[in-house]
Order: structure tokens, then C-alpha cells, then sequence
């Protein structure tokens, strides 16, 4: 046992009580001095809840929280961050409308003669922003930079603010590789000084890249805390998943069955602005998997097929027939279906029940004079929520309360409830964790198993490689490659980015 | 069904508990508030005279309910009111026949409200914005069409609307229950209500997912157009005369209010038309409660603020909160006490 002055802060027994359920019991956890803690769990184990009550925004209902080994009980996050716990969530909670400088120091402003300094704001902000390595211009809005920024700018702000503590609530989940990295540095950098670093992630990599020790929970009990060294990637999914080990995603799925014969068929199909004209055919019972980096135009791609974006050239032709694709409802009639890949705010209707999410695009495609009955949507939600195993106590309850992974789960009931023959799914596995993301990729093998024709969008190489039958590659908002049979690999897929990078390099 | 009974029980509540507090209380201050009489085959009693007066607002909530719950607001109810009022004395008094009167006063009103629709769904100006226009030009319009006078008339059949009665209830009060239940099963019995609620909460998701957003707007402040229709001409024949400057005049903030007492959100979503009927009466309650009860005149005002203020804190989220959690430790001690045997 180490000495108690060694832990920055240390929570036992925390208990939280929601109405209806027990969202913590009992749960421990401690931070070092100098150590980067990964908090690990599926969606809805209470990793959330956890920070929550550390950082005051949730009050809890038992347990004793130290910080430098004093009892502390932080009603606010105002009072967390004057104790030194600092927070900095997925979606940057910074004002995007106002500069960098005044993002920094929002509530204490230097002053002179009772007025904002702003020359002397500018000074700090710079160098404060300086020991990140960033130079770039304070005076600019917020919004004018990338979220890997943002996400540094907040990183600055909180540490700044509160300086013993730093809680990162999937800070990496819309980074790109280059930005982990850069922001990998900084955590390190912030270790060194003495920080305690908790980390809450659904990427495994950087888990074992990053963190020293790792707490895993589960359904709102502590499964356990250890050395990440000690332990195992295979131990740790087994922790996480409370089964013995569920195959790892990737890997040997092999039967990708042979694709039939094309159905949907898009000549010169493009809108200008959006994703430059492209042909594209996918058969019955085939997943066409398209891979680019962010900006390439993938969500671009999809939106044109949904009929989100009205395109303005070329043709879609199922078994020769025209199809319209003006609009999402054109679309729909036509069984289309589209997962889209920001879930909060293209996906769910949060106030609505789980019942109601599941039955609104069957809903809305019979028509508002064709009502489906409550018993009918009663039986639609039940049947969805057994046969994805969404997790909720309840149909009617509110769809925002529910996790990440089961809010997709969820939306995929939606279309399948449509019986689509089309089904285009972006980013359908992002910021779920490890059992969803194995469920939804069984899912799509099913699916295609039975004949639908699938678009799958994922910036998880692996994953569309598992899957797909063939590969698009997107670059600068066109399609430059399209990879089928064995050249569809992880390292075929890379240089084909690559490689089109390089084309159109001089 | 049972189900169903028992969750609009637990959703209309609040606002049943309101009122009856509300009539309990003038009761007390004016003993003869609950005597009915019957003359000349129809009602009589303060309680008739609230459903009464409170029938412009009880239409325009109704409307007013839909909008808001397509996270809109309609501020131009009011004027649109006058508009209809004064072209309905207009009509009469240029020799239309009644049905021909009401049918172009109606055909107004949804004029209005499809200018209001289509400002706020293809445009997409801020509904607040986009109605706050037709609530200022709509007063210039009426005084318009009455020439700045007040429009008198007497045709019989017009004034039957504003003080006829039909089976012993003044016709405003027929008028807008059943409009009102016929707007409250249209919505609940076809799909339309989860329309709109899912398109007030998520406007882009909704529309992804296939509903036609666009119509449904438009719908919602045709709605809302009509009601103000019924309203006006109901104002309009209740004084035998169009008055451009005054009919319906605030009366849009009083509908707005019916509905937040009602407990619909302003954000959208979740709506009862049931609940800002009954936010209606309350209004009018107190309105009728504070004439009744003899107190000035000047303080009307400010207790109907106050009896509101009260309404509003006893339903907001965080008062419930504390509500919950003032009657939760009792319970976690029984649970420990559990626990340690």
C-alpha cells in the first residue's frame, strides 16, 4: 500500500443513485501524482457518471472524495476546478464565437483602470499557449481552428484554472492520427510536470500507448484497477466485456460472400462543392466499404446517395429502373436507409422515447394519415431491442439517456424497421465501445447475409477490411481507387491513399 | 387504455390541481361563484362566464400549442385576429351572406397563417422574427380594411356566433371545445403528433429519417392562422363590430402563456393541447377571480403575475428536482437501516 499523501486524489465508495437505477456502487478509484489513468468500460458502465461526481456536476449519494488527502466535496464545477480538478470534455465546452485569448481567460480577464486588458490578455494567452507548442493567433475566433486545437485551447484553459488534476473525457474520439500524436505530447508533457491524468477512451491503442495504469468498470461496480504493463490486451476486453473473451473485431471473418449481381448502379453521380462526380455499383448482398481521411468527401458521398444533398449530376438506376433520390423522403421510398455519422444531431431525437425513435422513418414514409398503431410500435420497439440487445430499462424512455452505442443500436433499428435495400452507414462503430461495436459489425455481416446492399463509411481500416467486399478510396472530395478481392487490405487501402496523395503532388 | 388514461392523468395534473386551487380560492373570496341558472334555455353562472371570455384564448392556445411544439412561436395571432374581425364585418356589412363571410374570414386566416409558414419553413427566418412582421403590419392592414372606424353590423346570424347558445353554452364556449377536441384527436389519433414532436426536437433528424418537415411547419401555422380566424370573428361578433385597434390585442402573449402553464416547453417537443386549454382557463380564471373578488382593479395586473410566477416555479424541472430530493433521504435511510440488519 502506498502512502495516502502519494495519491492526488482518491475516491472511495462512491455511490450514485439515478431514479430507476444505480448508476455507481461502490466504485474506488485513485489518481497518482505524475500518472496518465485510463478509465475504461462499455458504454453506460459510468465512466461518465464518475467524472461527473469527481468534477461536482453531479452530486453523489455516498462515498468520500480526497484531493492532496484532504475530504473534499466539489458542488460544482467551479468549486472542483478551485480544488484542482479540471475538465475537458469530447465536445469542447469553449465559446467558438469569441477569440482563443478570451476563450483562455473567460471570467478573469486581466484588467486595467476596470477595463479588459486586451493587449495583456493576448501577451499571456500567447505564452501560455507557448509551453504547448502552439503559435498561432489568439486574436482569432475559436471556431476558425481545427478541433484538435480547440481541444489544446481547452487543455491550456483547464490546466491553467485548476493545475493538479486533468480529467480528458475522449478527447481523441474526432482527432486524426497526426493530432493523437500531437496530443499525446502535451498529456506527456503535463505528466512530467506532476499532473494526475485520467483518461476515458474507447481506443484500445492508445490506452496501451498512453496510460500507466487502467481502472476498468462495468455496470456501475469497480471491476478492478491495474498496471497497464501487467495487463494484457486480451485480459483487459475480458474485463471490459465481463465474457470470457469475445473474439477481438478484426480478424479472420473470411466469408464475405461473393457479391450478386449489381443492383444499384450511379453513373457520373456528383454534386459541385460536395464530392466531384463518380460511378459506383454495389450488388444484392454486398458491402461496399469507403475509406479516406477527414475532408475527403466520405460523409459528402453518402448525403448525395441519401438525397440530403440533392445532386446535380449523373444517374442512379436500380436494375434499370431510374430511381429519384431528390430528397431524403425521394429516398426513402425508393428503401433507402442512412446512419448518419453525428448521432446527436442527425441521428436521435432525444426528447422522444427509444419506441418512438425506432418507429418514426416507418412512420414517416406510410404517411401521417396512416398511423402505427401503439401496439404495433410497442411490438416494433420490443422486437428491435431483443434482437439488438439495446440497453434500456425501458422503451418509453427518453432515447438521450441512453449510451453512445446503444443511441446507434437504436437508429439502426430505425431503417432496418423500414426493411430498406439499401442501407448506407457512416461511421456506424465511432465513439461505441468494444461489445456494441463487435455487435454492430455482426450486424452488418448479417445484413448483407440476407441480401442487403450496404455502404459502409469507417476511418477503422481494419474494420471496413473485415467486411467490405471492395474498398473506395476518397481523396479531395473525389473517388481516386477502388480496391476488390485480395488487394483489399489495411496496408492496400494505406498506400492507396497514399498513393493518390502522391499522384496529385507534383 | 388504461395506461394511457393513467399517463394523461399524470400529465394534465399539475394544470387540473391549478385551476381547481384557483376556483376554490375565488369561491372563498365570492360565495356565488359556483351557482348556475338556467334562463331562457341557457346557462348562466361565473363559471360559464369563464369558459366564456376565455374562448379567444382557448383558440388561439390551441394553435398556438402546435407551433410551439414545432420549437416556432406565433406572435401574429393577435393581429391576425383584428384582420379577420374587420374583414368579417367588412363582408357582412357589404351584403355577403353568412356562409360566404365566414368562409372568406376563414380563408384569411389561413392565408396569413401560410405566410407566416412559408416565411419560417422554406425562408427559414427565426419564427420569431418571421411572425413578429405580420404582427405589426397586420393591425396597419386591418385598420385598412375598416378605414380606421369601428366596423359596426347587425346581421343576426353573425351575432348568433358571438352570444347565441347552442344546447345551454354560449356558442364561443361550443366553438372552441369542440374545435379544440377535434384538433386534439386529429393530432393524437393519426400520426401527426409524433410528427411534430419528433420535428420541434431534432428538425434535421427528423427530416434524414423522412418527414416531411417542410409541410408540417407550413401545417402548424395554418393552424395556427385558423384558430386566430375563429377567434376574431368571435371577438368581432361578440361586440357587434370590428375593432382594428384593439381586438385580439396582447392576446398572443396570453396565448403563449396558456400554453407554457399548459407545461409545453418553448423548446419544442412534447406538446398537450388538453393542458393549454386548461392554461387557458386558468388564465381567465384569474382574470375573472380578481374582477369578482373586488379587489382594485389596479392590482389585477400584478396578482395574475404572481398566481403565474407561482404555476411556473411549482412545475419547472429544477423545483421537481428538489422536490425529489427532499423526499429521497428518507428513503435511502430506510434502505441502509435494510442493509445493516
Amino acid at each position: 500500500m502506498q502512502p495516502a499523501s502519494s495519491y492526488i486524489l482518491s475516491a472511495t465508495g462512491i455511490d450514485k443513485i439515478f431514479p430507476g437505477a444505480k448508476a455507481l456502487n461502490r466504485v474506488d478509484f485513485s489518481l497518482r501524482r505524475g500518472e496518465v489513468h485510463a478509465l475504461l468500460g462499455e458504454n453506460g458502465a459510468g465512466k461518465s457518471t464518475l467524472v461527473k461526481c469527481l468534477t461536482g456536476a453531479y452530486r453523489r449519494d455516498g462515498g468520500r472524495i480526497l484531493v492532496d488527502g484532504a475530504d473534499v466535496d466539489p458542488q460544482s464545477t467551479l468549486e472542483a476546478q478551485n480544488l484542482g480538478i479540471g475538465t475537458v470534455y469530447q465536445e469542447v465546452n469553449l465559446l467558438s464565437n469569441l477569440t482563443v485569448a478570451e476563450n483562455l481567460f473567460l471570467g478573469r480577464q486581466p484588467k486595467r483602470f476596470g477595463l479588459v486588458d486586451a493587449r495583456e490578455m493576448n501577451r499571456r494567452a500567447r505564452a501560455l499557449l507557448a509551453e504547448y507548442d502552439l503559435d498561432i493567433d489568439v486574436t482569432a475566433e475559436l471556431a476558425a481552428y481545427s478541433v484538435a486545437v480547440q481541444q489544446v485551447v481547452a487543455i491550456a484553459r483547464a490546466v491553467d484554472l485548476s493545475g493538479k488534476v486533468l480529467i480528458l473525457d475522449e478527447p481523441t474520439a474526432s482527432l486524426d492520427t497526426h493530432e493523437v500524436a500531437m496530443l499525446f505530447r502535451i498529456v506527456r508533457r503535463l505528466k512530467e510536470r506532476g499532473l494526475g491524468i485520467v483518461f476515458i477512451t474507447h481506443f484500445l491503442e492508445q490506452v496501451y500507448a498512453i496510460s500507466d495504469r487502467i481502472t476498468v468498470l462495468r455496470n456501475g461496480q469497480l471491476v478492478g484497477t491495474r498496471e497497464t504493463a501487467d495487463l494484457p490486451r486480451r485480459d483487459l476486453i475480458a474485463m471490459m466485456l465481463g465474457r470470457e473473451l469475445v473474439q477481438e473485431v478484426a480478424g479472420e471473418h473470411g466469408a464475405k460472400g461473393e457479391a450478386g449481381p449489381v443492383r444499384f448502379r450511379f453513373r457520373g453521380f456528383g454534386r459541385k462543392g460536395h464530392i466531384q462526380p463518380f460511378d459506383l455499383d454495389v450488388g444484392a448482398g454486398e458491402v461496399v466499404g469507403i475509406a479516406g481521411l477527414l475532408g475527403s468527401g466520405r460523409t459528402e458521398t453518402a448525403e448525395i446517395l441519401f438525397g440530403a444533398e440533392r445532386a446535380d449530376s449523373g444517374t442512379a438506376e436500380r436494375d434499370g429502373r431510374t430511381l429519384d433520390l431528390s430528397s431524403p423522403r425521394a429516398a426513402i421510398r425508393e428503401k433507402f436507409g442512412f446512419c448518419p455519422e453525428d448521432r446527436k444531431v442527425d441521428g436521435i431525437v432525444g426528447d422522444l422515447s427509444v419506441r418512438e425513435n425506432i418507429a418514426l422513418a416507418l412512420q414517416a414514409r406510410r404517411g401521417w394519415a396512416r398511423p402505427i398503431s401503439r401496439g404495433e410500435q410497442d411490438r416494433l420497439a420490443d422486437h428491435y431491442i431483443k434482437a439488438l440487445d439495446i440497453r434500456t430499462s425501458d422503451r418509453e424512455k427518453p432515447i438521450k439517456l441512453l449510451s453512445g452505442g446503444n443511441q446507434q443500436k437504436a437508429i439502426l433499428a430505425r431503417w432496418l424497421a423500414t426493411n430498406p435495400d439499401f442501407l448506407i452507414l457512416d461511421e456506424p462503430t465511432r465513439g461505441i465501445d468494444v461489445g456494441a461495436h463487435a455487435e454492430i459489425i455482426r450486424l452488418i455481416e448479417s445484413l448483407c447475409e440476407k441480401g442487403m446492399s450496404l455502404i459502409v463509411i469507417s476511418s477503422e481500416l481494419e474494420e471496413l477490411v473485415a467486411y467490405s467486399s471492395r474498398v473506395i478510396v476518397l481523396r479531395d472530395r473525389a473517388h481516386v481507387a477502388e480496391l476488390t478481392g485480395s488487394a483489399v487490405t489495411t496496408d492496400g487501402i494505406v498506400e492507396a491513399i497514399a498513393a493518390s496523395a502522391g499522384r496529385a503532388d507534383p | 387504455m388504461n395506461t394511457t388514461l393513467k399517463t394523461y392523468a399524470v400529465r394534465l395534473f399539475p394544470q387540473v390541481a391549478a385551476l381547481v386551487v384557483i376556483l376554490l380560492m375565488v369561491s372563498i373570496a365570492f360565495p356565488g361563484f359556483f351557482r348556475l341558472e338556467m334562463q331562457n334555455g341557457r346557462l348562466y353562472g361565473s363559471l360559464i362566464d369563464i369558459l366564456n371570455r376565455g374562448a379567444p384564448v382557448a383558440l388561439l392556445a390551441i394553435g398556438m400549442t402546435v407551433v410551439i411544439a414545432t420549437k416556432g412561436i406565433d406572435l401574429s395571432v393577435g393581429a391576425v385576429m383584428a384582420i379577420c374581425g374587420a374583414v368579417a364585418a367588412a363582408c357582412i356589412t357589404a351584403g355577403y351572406g353568412l356562409a360566404m363571410t365566414l368562409l372568406i374570414t376563414i380563408g384569411t386566416g389561413l392565408l396569413c397563417g401560410l405566410w407566416n409558414g412559408l416565411l419560417v419553413a422554406v425562408l427559414d427566418i427565426q419564427p420569431i422574427i418571421a411572425t413578429l412582421v405580420l404582427m405589426v403590419a397586420g393591425r396597419g392592414i386591418a385598420q385598412l380594411i375598416t378605414e380606421g372606424a369601428i366596423l359596426t353590423f347587425n346581421d343576426s346570424g353573425l351575432i348568433f356566433i358571438g352570444s347565441g347558445s347552442f344546447l345551454g353554452l354560449p356558442m364561443p364556449v361550443v366553438i372552441w371545445l369542440v374545435f379544440g377536441l377535434a384538433v386534439a384527436l386529429i393530432v393524437r389519433r393519426t400520426a401527426l403528433g409524433m410528427l411534430i414532436e419528433a420535428l420541434g426536437v431534432n428538425r434535421r433528424a427528423s427530416m434524414l429519417s423522412g418527414v416531411s418537415t417542410g409541410v408540417l411547419l407550413i401545417a402548424a401555422y395554418v393552424l395556427s392562422g385558423l384558430c386566430a380566424a375563429l377567434a376574431g370573428i368571435i371577438a368581432a361578433a361578440d361586440i357587434r363590430g370590428a375593432d382594428a385597434n384593439n381586438a385580439g390585442l396582447w392576446l398572443e402573449l396570453d396565448a403563449i402563456l396558456a400554453v407554457v402553464v399548459g407545461g409545453t416547453s418553448l423548446l419544442g417537443g412534447r406538446f398537450s393541447i388538453a393542458a393549454s386549454l386548461l392554461g387557458a382557463l386558468i388564465i381567465q380564471s384569474i382574470n375573472t377571480g380578481i374582477l369578482l373578488s373586488g379587489f382594485p382593479p389596479e392590482f389585477n395586473l400584478i396578482i395574475k403575475a404572481a398566481i403565474i410566477v407561482l404555476i411556473l416555479v411549482i412545475q419547472s424541472p429544477r423545483a421537481q428536482s428538489a422536490f425529489v430530493f427532499l423526499s429521497r433521504p428518507q428513503a435511502a435511510a430506510s434502505k441502509t437501516g435494510e442493509e445493516t440488519k
